[in-house]
């Protein structure tokens, strides 16, 4: 592994040296003309596929080509909230396994990602809710996941700030609380997978965008790109909202549809929530930054959209949900809003797959739940791509679920409005 | 804040008052017993979901509550006209002559 370590001695050593000693995370890699692995998307996704290809696979030389600046999609737009808590046996499981990885993941890159265990809290405000929150508490339990049902005083002792009053138009019934899941910085994230990957010797590309996929015979020969044709032995796509996009330089179809996802922070301010709280019923979710800044998240806008921006009344009706459950935060300034692009599926799970174009892998539709499964998605991706087969966990999530029917329904789980 | 001109009612309305209906003009099989279940699985599923100009369905409902065409830039969200769906579906046909789906 090339590069600086990072630890309270070289700190300190470089601290003798007024902090004018430390390299850049990452190098600034040329572009070659060849690679053995060419991962299209330089996201959180992307950038652990590179490194745990890089890590745990021979596969020789790797670049990651992003359009823009590594992490600048939907990893930088994300709400950051971390968990495994879905309903059925296949989608749990990759979540989890992602969980597990989330849990070494800052000595594993020797980079601080920030993953904070805090705990999240999915309200249910209607007799309804709590059996569906009965069911994925069992569900999750028989999984081997943390899981446990809360009524509104046992919500209320461990939330004082939320409003469980009885006379609200949607009062707090109760609560499914998974006490391992929490945040993580995102940006941290895609700087930490970059570093460490870039120190295994992969190569990360910025500015580069992908403009054709060169098939010839059934395969893929290489990829076009805006700085030139690079030959490629296998190409990964972890493109997120521009999916399809990429699949159709290739004569592929796939069942994602982008849809704008918004999100917002308020001013920074003296820390009140130490936990994650998410809504279906009222629909919202929030949780406070270190920095302090209220972290807010909508359902995604209707339409289809790859503007990283929606419409001001989704903005609107969060707010309205927030204060209905937090009514002292009715005077918090909101400081920043924007969006992302998601790939949802029709079962609001991800696509890990080959496809019929040998060599040719594609990782999308994660949908509004990507952030959690950052790990998850590119360790399982990475050996897919480097077996030629899919792993495990993966295997479930193959496109020809959408011709075979066996979807796997997790609307309820995601949390967030389709 | 989008705002579309809902053909039915003649009125130019918020976006507020409509619901998105998806994907429009996709092709449902004939004869839907008798295509096999990759067919059938794409025409379910499978989606343009195109970045640019895209042929798409709003519902009124917050008034007539009926169905029609969208031609909007998914990119910038320009949209460039609306009509019903009986209207719009030959022009659909010709801007998307030739095109895979």
């Amino acid at each position: 592994m090339q590069g600086q370590k990072y630890s309270a001695w070289s700190l300190f050593k470089h601290g003798l040296r007024h902090h004018k000693t430390w390299e850049p995370a990452w190098r600034r890699a040329k572009l070659q003309p060849a690679y053995d692995v060419v991962i299209i998307g330089g996201g959180g996704h992307g950038l652990a596929t590179a490194y745990y290809l890089a890590k745990n696979h021979k596969v020789g030389r790797i670049a990651v080509l992003e359009k823009g600046y590594l992490g600048g999609g939907n990893t930088a737009r994300n709400t950051t909230i971390v968990r495994s808590n879905y309903l059925w046996d296949e989608a749990a499981a990759i979540y989890e396994h992602g969980m597990k990885l989330w849990e070494g993941l800052t000595e594993d890159l020797n980079f601080n990602v920030m993953f904070s265990q805090r705990g999240v809290f999915n309200l249910g405000h209607t007799l309804q809710d709590m059996r569906d929150i009965e069911r994925r508490v069992n569900a999750n339990r028989l999984q081997g996941i943390d899981a446990f049902v809360l009524n509104t005083a046992e919500v209320k002792e461990k939330i004082p700030q939320l409003n469980c009053s009885k006379s609200s138009r949607y009062p707090v019934l109760g609560a499914s609380w998974q006490p391992r899941a929490g945040i993580a910085h995102h940006d941290a994230v895609a700087r930490g997978f970059a570093r460490a990957a870039s120190r295994l010797g992969v190569d990360l590309i910025e500015n580069c965008e992908v403009t054709g996929l060169d098939v010839e015979g059934g395969k893929v020969r290489g990829v076009q790109t805006s700085q030139g044709y690079v030959k490629a032995g296998r190409v990964g796509c972890v493109a997120a909202g521009h999916s399809s996009v990429l699949a159709r330089m290739a004569g592929l179809r796939l069942p994602v549809e982008s849809h704008p996802l918004q999100a917002f922070v308020s001013e920074s301010m003296q820390r009140v929530i130490d936990t994650v709280i998410m809504s279906n019923a009222v629909h919202g979710y929030l949780s406070q930054s270190d920095k302090g800044e209220l972290v807010i998240g909508a359902g995604i806008d209707g339409y289809l959209g790859y503007g990283q921006r929606g419409s001001p009344h989704v903005i609107d009706h969060t707010a309205a949900a927030i204060i209905e459950l937090f009514p002292q935060f009715s005077r918090v300034r909101m400081n920043r809003q924007w969006g992302g692009i998601v790939d949802v599926c029709p079962d609001a799970c991800p696509i890990i797959s080959k496809t019929s174009v040998q060599g040719l892998y594609f990782n999308c539709g994660w949908g509004t739940g990507g952030f959690k499964a950052t790990p998850g998605s590119g360790h399982v991706f990475a050996h897919t791509i480097a077996h030629d087969q899919p792993h495990p966990l993966a295997a479930p999530f193959a496109i020809d679920r959408f011709h075979s029917g066996h979807l796997i329904d997790e609307h309820g789980a995601a949390g967030v409005a389709h | 804040m989008l705002r579309l001109h809902c053909p039915h009612c003649d009125e130019l309305r918020d976006e507020e008052e409509f619901s998105y209906a998806g994907e429009a003009y996709i092709p449902r099989p004939s004869a839907p017993e008798s295509v096999d279940d990759a067919t059938w699985g794409d025409y379910l599923f499978m989606r343009r979901n195109t970045k640019g100009w895209f042929w798409e369905q709003w519902q009124h409902g917050a008034a007539c509550r009926k169905v029609f065409a969208v031609r909007r830039n998914t990119a910038t969200y320009e949209i460039s006209g609306t009509w019903t769906l009986e209207e719009g579906k030959p022009l659909f046909l010709a801007e998307t002559r030739g095109e895979a789906a």
